[in-house]
């Protein structure tokens, strides 16, 4: 009786679904544009929604608990916003084979309770975290590490409780052993997964969740939950991203329509995302306080290669259908300007990101789209159909795009669309799809191997549609065994540009941020993820 | 009337027990696994989504998940834990639940107020204009959508004249609660003001009245006491209904005002797949509803002498 569901529910939907994958991937610190006088104790608001889990670093992959974590924690590394590695906790972190680190710590950090930062702390944590008996989402993360599959094996019972590839060799110094070399590992390690914690947290790792204390630019205040979440300047911070600001108050919105009138009303200093219905407005109401930027992370259409239909496409057709797509338009206008054409499989603001990988296969053309598909043998069936979650604002692009191929090519093609993200997830591991599904990448770290050998190589995690080829695999070994980390970046690079021919998936687009904030603070930025860096925002007295 | 309510109090426990089990059932059916839900897109490691099932009992077949549940309610009051946050139902409850209680009981207050002393002065002048007036306003406010309105009140009173704050932040502040308690009250204020003119204008030409206003009583108590009585059945059975539709029915105004209470509690467990949270919460709205028919079941005898319960 009382109204039908309306569209802010999709809006919230979209940033779960999409919050559900965000990771890691910091910022460095940018130059601040304030001329007003600033407040360094004065505090201000984010919005975020009600953290799924409990504030434990291993335990959270969605957007509303990371953003807190990251503010709490610091971690070995981080990155720049070209994707370069910045020293935060760590001195270095050295290799000489790419398989075994030497990680020394730099001296006098402490965390918020005043306990030492050693490299007991890290060692310790990371085999809490890995041990299945701790639940923690993001175990997996430390299935590189030597001694993994005793702790966590994938069936039974574990061998052992610390996983033997980490070694503490004094206070400030530990070795990391892989199981095998990987150039880029350092990468890695800028993920909130690897945190430290101190002694404290496990005597109650449960209270540790609804009060954390972490090593990061902020100590944890209060968290009522629902409500909003607390954190204050930790002045014993030692690390080069200082907090210039007094402290955040994480506010809880349950949809961004509603933040977006607080903003307005001042009631919110900073929004990680404007609402779609607010899209066409935002602009104009915030003028330079409007935010509009790419951030890393790519929409692709991926071909379910376990379906007789694509089983043994020729990658023409695929070829075709992307150049079939009319990406330009549909981003400006179904999608309103908040992505940005891709032109590649790795998104930008990572290293190793080239522009204009695919050459003219991204770009539209209805003529050549055509003879392609005619060439590779046509779509089996001359339909097809995208698989998308009703619940994530994705119908209205997928019926563009469906029509977009239509138009040009004459291939008959619709949504199928599954009622939520849950059902849509089922459906690709169960390997039920029917044609092709919508999917989605948003970084883990800033380096190419991320959106290539996460997802095309035969067994990666990421890996659902079912995607196999000998050539791909081998380079991803080849690449993972390099010399160097400028050596592997080359030679995903090299893989990138090999996609082209056999088509794994077609990029859409970039992600954007699509964001405000209020006349009481200044030097907003975002990071690669997307996420406001919150240490580097100013008040206005 | 003591034998009456104690068989009205056992009648529950069968529908309670059959509603719980349809809302497990249900959840059940849906598509989608909530352990495999907290991993998103990558996939997490099989033994930590094996042991994370196995902690919540999601390995079970179904009945036996629905007995150990139902077992832990009764006995320990204990309402399972939230999959993702891992904190027990029962916080997460008591925490949505005062929000929805004030919402709820000032938008009925609203409703109760309002409706009725509309609804007796359009009845009192059944035919004439303010019934017309009053007439157009409740057909206007039934068809117009609760986040149509809800939008309207947000760009007047909030960012036009500046009056109420557009969004609720702290839900014990009343000022703020006013504008969603409004507009979750017009649709069932403007039935409450048809069933009570409807029926005030019909009583007015019963027996009773005129013999009331020939006995001479002052006008006051003929309308007070003799017609108010009779005329509130009807309204009183459709309040009863409407607190249980106020308490979990607010999703839409809810979201609208930022609301953290019971109907985005409600929507968000279905969307995770939390089964527990979701029965424990639907549980609770059951037994609201079935306690509320039972006190206007009670309220008949009081309203209506010729109405007894043996």
């Amino acid at each position: 009786m009382r109204g039908a569901k309306s569209a802010k529910w999709v809006a919230i939907a979209a940033v779960v679904a999409l919050g559900a994958t965000a990771c890691g991937g910091g910022g460095g610190d940018k130059g601040s544009d304030s001329k007003a006088a600033v407040d360094p104790a004065g505090k201000f608001s984010v919005e975020v929604g009600e953290p799924q889990n409990p504030l434990q670093p291993a335990n959270t992959m969605e957007s509303n608990g990371s953003i807190v974590i990251k503010s709490l924690f610091s971690q070995l590394v981080s990155y720049d916003d070209k994707g370069n590695i910045v020293y935060v906790n760590a001195q270095s972190v050295d290799t000489k084979d790419n398989k075994t680190y030497t990680v020394k710590l730099k001296s006098g950090w402490k965390f918020h309770d005043g306990t030492p930062v050693t490299a007991t702390s890290y060692v310790k944590a990371w085999n809490w975290a890995a041990a299945p008996a701790n639940k923690q989402t993001n175990s997996f993360w430390f299935s590189d590490i030597a001694g993994y599959d005793d702790v966590a094996p994938a069936k039974g019972k574990p061998k052992a409780t610390e996983m033997s590839g980490l070694k503490v060799v004094d206070d400030s110094t530990f070795t990391i052993t892989l199981s095998k070399a990987i150039p880029y590992y350092v990468y890695k390690l800028g993920y909130e997964v690897f945190s430290p914690l101190p002694e404290s947290f496990y005597k109650d790792p449960k209270a540790a969740g609804e009060h954390p204390i972490g090593n990061g630019p902020y100590k944890f205040v209060s968290w009522a939950h629902k409500k909003q979440i607390e954190v204050a300047k930790f002045d014993g911070y030692q690390g080069p991203d200082k907090a210039k600001n007094g402290g955040v108050l994480f506010k809880n919105y349950t949809n961004l329509e509603t933040a977006y009138e607080d903003l307005k009303s001042g009631n919110v200093d900073v929004l990680r995302q404007v609402a779609p219905k607010d899209l066409p407005v935002y602009k104009s109401d915030l003028g330079s306080r409007a935010v509009d930027k790419a951030y890393s992370a790519i929409q692709t259409i991926t071909p379910a290669f376990y379906t007789k239909q694509w089983k043994d496409i020729n990658p023409k057709v695929l070829q075709g259908l992307s150049m079939a797509i009319d990406r330009a338009t549909i981003t400006k206008t179904v999608l309103q300007g908040t992505r940005e054409p891709a032109t590649g499989w790795v998104a930008k603001g990572v290293l190793g990101y080239e522009p204009n990988v695919g050459g003219d296969v991204f770009t539209y053309n209805p003529t050549k789209a055509k003879q392609l598909i005619k060439d590779g043998g046509g779509v089996p069936g001359n339909a097809m159909t995208i698989q998308y979650n009703a619940d994530g604002g994705h119908k209205e692009w997928v019926e563009a795009v469906c029509n977009s191929i239509t138009n040009a090519t004459g291939v008959k093609c619709s949504g199928d669309s599954k009622a939520d993200f849950q059902a849509d997830l089922d459906a690709r591991d169960a390997h039920s799809v029917k044609s092709m599904y919508r999917s989605g990448w948003v970084l883990d770290f800033p380096m190419n191997a991320n959106f290539i050998r996460d997802l095309f190589g035969t067994k990666s995690d990421g890996n659902t549609s079912g995607f196999s080829n000998k050539k791909i695999d081998a380079d991803i070994a080849a690449a993972d065994s390099a010399s160097s980390l400028a050596d592997s970046e080359k030679k995903y690079q090299d893989i990138e540009k090999e996609l082209v021919n056999y088509m794994p998936s077609i990029p859409l687009w970039y992600y954007k941020v699509n964001a405000g904030y209020s006349d009481k603070v200044t030097g907003v930025e975002y990071a690669q993820d997307g996420d406001p860096i919150l240490t580097g925002v100013q008040v206005k007295k | 009337m003591g034998r009456y309510v104690a068989r009205r109090l056992l009648q529950m426990i069968p529908v309670f027990i059959g509603t719980t089990l349809l809302i497990f059932l249900m959840v059940y059916a849906l598509p989608g696994d909530p352990v495999r839900g907290l991993f998103g897109d990558k996939g997490g490691s099989p033994a930590v989504i094996a042991s994370l099932r196995h902690q919540y009992g999601l390995d079970q077949p179904i009945l036996v998940q629905y007995y150990h549940y139902m077992k832990d309610m009764i006995l320990h009051f204990d309402f399972g834990t939230q999959i993702a946050s891992g904190r027990p139902v029962t916080d997460v409850l008591s925490e949505a639940f005062p929000v929805t209680l004030r919402l709820a009981s000032l938008s009925f207050a609203i409703e109760v107020v309002l409706g009725i002393a509309l609804g007796i002065w359009a009845g009192m002048r059944a035919g004439r204009f303010a019934d017309n007036a009053i007439l157009l306003v409740s057909l206007l406010l039934i068809s117009v959508p609760v986040f149509v309105l809800g939008f309207i009140l947000k760009v007047v009173f909030a960012f036009q004249l500046n009056w109420l704050p557009p969004n609720v932040n702290d839900s014990t502040n009343y000022n703020e609660l006013l504008m969603p308690a409004f507009v979750l009250a017009t649709a069932s204020l403007a039935y409450v003001t048809r069933l009570t003119r409807t029926s005030v204008a019909e009583n007015l030409r019963a027996d009773y009245i005129r013999t009331a206003i020939a006995k001479g009583l002052p006008r006051r108590r003929v309308v007070g006491v003799h017609l108010m009585r009779n005329s509130l059945i009807p309204v009183i059975t459709y309040l009863g209904t409407d607190i249980g539709a106020l308490m979990g029915g607010a999703v839409v105004t809810e979201g609208l005002f930022n609301i953290q209470g019971i109907g985005g509690t409600i929507y968000q467990s279905i969307v995770r797949r939390e089964g527990t949270t979701l029965v424990g919460l639907v549980t609770i709205l059951v037994l609201v509803y079935l306690l509320a028919s039972l006190l206007v079941d009670l309220l008949y005898a009081v309203l209506d002498p010729r109405i007894r319960y043996a």
